[in-house]
């Protein structure tokens, strides 16, 4: 029997278990308490999802006109599609849509809400800059985004932060028009404690989420080139370099955040609140996995 | 990928189908008695070798084995993409014999666990006016589709159609036609 060198990183796997748990927990709790209030549940419920559906199925039209993105064909960029092609080849998965953004922030995100309806976008920045081997690694980590659907479980499980936001909203506005009832009063103050405190642990679960999703990205990036190290090359030239970009492109980048390839965030050193709150790993955890599947792979 | 796998962020690798390739030699009459292409004596596969020091040996090792034998000279060239690629010649041409070269690439290369590294292998033709048409075999898929380079950029769909017409019944063809990449001046073609 051949051996594999492919395992699974079953650390990575628990904590993910684990956050989706915590997600699943907190929307439970609150459609519990939205009951028990005597909140047309229904009617809030239905809206949110509504909502979410939205952001989820225009995904790739949102990203990509945030990013003022155009697909592009094999005529317009050879190399790119070629490099694509091949990854997929490897990969034995549908090929995307490849778009290049005219944007000198060197990075890359994936989007849209299903692999067949996927666009991979990459800045001309991030052609400027990297050679093949790295581009090959940032677009197999886009690419892996897209094999394991992050857009779907991203967008199910940010359901519980929408579903707080709108809870909170709408006691706002139907208090508004009610007389000066105490009780009232009382419910619509449990009501937003309730929300805000559901919105802010719902928010760091999904941040946490978001961090694992970009590990078992770059992870499934590494063992599909077998080049762990040009990706971490990639995370080093483009993280160096983000910090020193000025201020007003970083936040043009802010709306795809979550899935692009290195967050676009200046950001201090040491600082644990930011830790909680980064879409993205620190780039020392991401160097450190992807030198452990260097070692894996080259063992004898 | 299962759902299970989606939800945990995480894809198993993809091992080779090599069984298929056995189905060459037939093919490779079709198409000289039909089309009147001639096998070129190349043949190649294509890896992606992954970085350390496991993949030298087990590299190295398969030239070795393939030296070693009496079969046909075995060299070694990448492209411009990263690939490896083993070029076996024979002449005059002879398809088993590439076919049988090319298996024990691949089966080197899975027993050392490396199987998820193989991207395709082809078999070149000749046509009457030198055009080229190639079968190129995708490992993870099992199937074959025609490759005819006819300049630096650009190909003979034409021609490649008429060929997955013809051999329809004898190869596991490709149906998805997005997957026919191009391998423009790839060794051995």
């Amino acid at each position: 029997m051949a051996k594999t060198r492919y395992g699974i990183d079953r650390g990575l796997s628990v904590r993910m278990v684990g956050t989706l748990f915590g997600i699943g927990l907190l929307y439970v709790v609150l459609a519990s308490v939205l009951i028990a209030l005597g909140f047309n549940a229904v009617f809030i419920l239905g809206i949110s999802a509504a909502l979410l559906f939205a952001q989820w199925w225009f995904s790739d039209t949102l990203a990509m006109s945030a990013m003022r993105a155009v697909v592009v064909t094999p005529a317009d960029a050879p190399q790119l599609h070629a490099l694509v092609d091949r990854i997929c080849a490897m990969a034995d998965m549908e090929k995307p849509r490849i778009g290049i953004a005219d944007n000198d922030v060197p990075n890359a995100f994936a989007t849209g809400r299903t692999p067949s309806r996927s666009v991979v976008v990459v800045t001309t920045g991030l052609l400027k800059r990297l050679d093949r081997d790295e581009l090959e690694g940032v677009l197999a980590h886009e690419l892996s985004h897209v094999a394991h659907r992050d857009v779907t479980v991203m967008a199910v499980a940010s359901f519980t932060a929408i579903l707080a936001g709108f809870m909170a909203r709408s006691v706002m506005w139907s208090s508004m028009g009610r007389g000066r009832d105490q009780n009232a009063a009382i419910l619509v103050v449990v009501v937003m404690v309730v929300s805000v405190l559901v919105y802010v642990i719902s928010f760091v679960l999904m941040r946490a989420l978001s961090r694992y999703r970009e590990l078992g990205a770059d992870r499934g990036a590494a063992l599909l080139t077998g080049r762990p190290s040009a990706l971490a090359r990639a995370l080093q030239k483009i993280s160096g370099d983000m910090a020193t970009i000025p201020t007003r492109d970083l936040r043009q980048m802010e709306p795809v955040s979550s899935l692009a390839f290195a967050p676009a965030l200046v950001r201090g050193r040491g600082f644990s609140l930011e830790a909680v709150f980064a879409t993205h790993p620190p780039l020392e955890r991401r160097l450190e996995q992807l030198a452990r599947i260097s070692t894996e792979l080259g063992e004898r | 990928m299962g759902f299970l796998d989606s939800v945990l962020g995480r894809r198993k690798a993809v091992g080779p189908n090599l069984d298929a390739l056995f189905a060459l030699p037939n093919a490779a009459i079709t198409l000289q008695v039909s089309l009147d292409l001639v096998p070129s004596g190349l043949g190649s596969v294509a890896f992606r070798a992954p970085e350390g020091r496991a993949f030298a040996d087990v590299e190295s090792q398969v030239r070795d084995l393939l030296d070693a034998d009496a079969g046909p000279p075995v060299q070694l060239a990448v492209d411009g993409f990263g690939f490896t690629w083993l070029v076996v010649s024979t002449t005059p041409a002879d398809v088993p014999a590439i076919v049988t070269d090319l298996h024990a690439v691949n089966t080197s290369l899975v027993e050392a666990g490396f199987g998820p590294q193989l991207l395709c292998s082809q078999v070149s033709f000749r046509g009457p006016d030198d055009r080229t048409v190639s079968l190129v075999y995708l490992y993870k898929r099992g199937t074959f589709y025609p490759f005819a380079p006819t300049g630096e950029d650009s190909r003979d769909n034409v021609l490649e159609l008429q060929v997955r017409d013809l051999l329809a019944g004898e190869l596991p063809l490709e149906p998805e036609l997005s997957r026919w990449f191009a391998i423009w001046g790839a060794p051995g073609l």
